[in-house]
């Protein structure tokens, strides 16, 4: 019985939910493997050869793996499935888009952003926007699975025996689908999904300039910025900032919603964030209901003036 | 120009309904509970017709799976504008694998040249189907997508990704998930509620298809998920700081 963890990569680094991934592998039976695909990502390997537990290593470099498609990507594991009872990933836009076509092609059905692990085939997973967990029961020889990053302790690096590398023969492209263009949001703040302060604002922020004061509070924390959908929508700031059921799962340290209402859609990303502030002006806005310390002000006062304080 | 495109949908708990957990923990309750469209599939209905408007497409076929109540959410695609439905009619509770299979034994008799769908249903939220339905095809697929562009037998999409945004180029037929910044779905008139139970629905048992269903999960227990602690209401910022770093201890 032996995992298999996909490691999502920018051909730089290992994402952080991967070694989230990675602590969920090490609740399941048996060695984890790692799976790096990327091009020219010798530094991937480099750090993926000192995490802890990780027994082996298959490592794909190809040209069409800079950006690699899902189309490449699932017929590249397509061809190693056969030696694995889990196949893991992240539930990043990565792999909720990879890993469907993996399981179609194993034919198996696919276990989405699992938050618990019971058993080597039971998990649990939220339903309705996690107004409902299921517990579910997997009859699959081969269990392909999405983690909720935020649900598992990420692997720290280790200090046992360096895993051997295996070098992996490329799929060809696929010519059907190929990248032909990227528009990433460049910060130097940390990421939201694993930022340990997360500092959001709502359709309240009124403008995309008025995020100005969130960012300074965001600058004294050491925060990641967010946003409920409706900011998004209203144009305020860019898709990847959005926290919500369909947008980024988070649960930090400290989570502070500023002029966020607190939709169900909103609440199903944040709420299992240990200690959470809401700031509205609005007493009834349900986004009190979890709140841990609310405050009924106007936040254009209250912002400025908790950055000062601090 | 596409001939066909087809939209796959789904009938689901109205996006506003607060859902229960059943008592006896099989499930969430879904007698007398309001049923919509999914969302991310309005989206896709809305899609494929503006395409059709712009003369990139000539008809729209939806597809849903599931009990005769279904038919109203068909009705519903055929009224926001869609040409004609089919409906595969089981009393089971299908898997995504086993919805994207049915759904290709539809689209291979039915040669659509795209196939566009919600990116995930808010009931079960799997986001699977789409991606095993390319799978299963062997086509190319473009999940969330937040801008679709045709020229010729190729389909630039915008994909909404952690990072920021993605474009993709596929060589059609392929298979689109929408994102919610897409579009935004028009109403459905009453005019056109008129129109669409004269347009043509027709029903297909599962059965047919001689696919096995059994399904792969076992459901061992639906629960409430855990509750938060009610918090307080502070009186001012000095108060809220405080808090933040004497109680919570989360900032120094």
């Amino acid at each position: 019985m032996t995992v298999l963890v996909i490691a999502e990569n920018d051909n730089q680094l290992i994402k952080p939910a991967v070694l989230n991934t990675l602590g969920a592998a090490s609740q399941l039976s048996g060695d984890t493997h790692l799976l790096v695909a990327g091009s020219n990502a010798g530094s991937v390997l480099e750090q993926a050869r000192k995490l802890a537990g990780v027994t082996k290593i298959l490592y794909a470099d190809a040209g069409h793996f800079e950006n690699p498609v899902a189309e490449d990507l699932s017929r590249l594991i397509l061809s190693l499935a056969s030696e694995y009872e889990h196949i893991l990933a992240p539930a990043t836009s990565f792999g909720k888009n990879l890993l469907p076509r993996v399981a179609a092609l194993i034919d198996v059905a696919q276990i989405s952003d699992i938050v618990k692990i019971e058993a080597d085939d039971t998990f649990v997973r939220p339903i309705y926007a996690g107004n409902a967990m299921a517990k579910i029961k997997s009859r699959d020889k081969t269990k392909v699975i999405t983690v909720r990053a935020t649900a598992f302790e990420s692997i720290m690096d280790g200090n046992g025996a360096a895993p051997v590398v295996e070098n992996l023969e490329a799929v060809s492209p696929s010519e059907k689908a190929v990248v032909s263009a990227q528009e990433l949001t460049k910060t130097e703040r940390p990421e939201l999904t694993s930022a340990s302060v997360v500092v959001s604002g709502g359709r309240g922020m009124g403008s995309g300039e008025n995020f100005d004061i969130l960012e300074k509070l965001a600058d004294k924390l050491g925060a990641a910025v967010g946003a409920s959908r409706a900011a998004v929508d209203s144009g305020y700031v860019p898709n990847d900032y959005q926290v919500g059921q369909t947008g980024k799962v988070v649960a930090p340290e400290l989570y502070i919603a500023v002029g966020i209402s607190g939709a169900i859609q909103h609440l199903a990303g944040m709420k299992d964030s240990k200690v959470i502030v809401a700031i509205n002006k609005d007493p009834d806005a349900p986004i009190f209901s979890v709140a841990d310390y609310g405050l009924v002000a106007d936040l254009f006062e209250a912002i400025p003036e908790i950055t000062e304080s601090l | 120009m596409i001939m066909k495109i087809i939209v796959p949908i789904k009938r689901v708990v109205d996006y506003n309904v607060k859902v229960r957990v059943k008592s006896d923990k099989s499930g969430v309750e879904t007698a007398n509970v309001k049923m919509s469209m999914n969302p991310f599939d309005e989206i896709a209905v809305e899609e494929a017709i503006r395409l059709r408007e712009a003369g990139k497409a000539q008809e729209i076929l939806v597809i849903t799976i599931g009990t005769s109540a279904a038919q109203e959410t068909l009705r519903t695609g055929l009224a926001l504008g869609a040409d004609r439905a089919i409906h595969v009619e089981t009393a089971s509770a299908l898997e995504p694998i086993n919805v994207a299979k049915i759904l290709k034994k539809v689209v291979d008799q039915e040669k659509a040249g795209l196939i566009i769908m919600g990116k995930q249903a808010i009931d079960d939220d799997s986001n699977q189907t789409g991606q095993m339905l390319a799978a299963l095809l062997d086509w190319p697929q473009a999940t969330f997508a937040s801008k679709v562009e045709l020229s010729g037998d190729q389909a630039n999409v915008t994909r909404e990704i952690d990072g920021g945004l993605e474009t993709v180029t596929l060589t059609m037929p392929a298979v689109i998930t929408t994102d919610l910044r897409l579009n935004e779905p028009r109403y459905v008139t009453l005019p056109n509620i008129m129109k669409a139970k004269k347009k043509p629905l027709d029903t297909i048992p599962a059965d047919s298809f001689n696919l096995d269903f059994d399904p792969r999960h076992q459901i061992l227990e639906v629960s409430e998920p855990p509750e938060r602690g009610s918090g307080i209401v502070v009186e001012s910022v000095e108060q809220l700081v405080d808090k933040l770093k004497n109680e919570a201890k989360v900032i120094q």
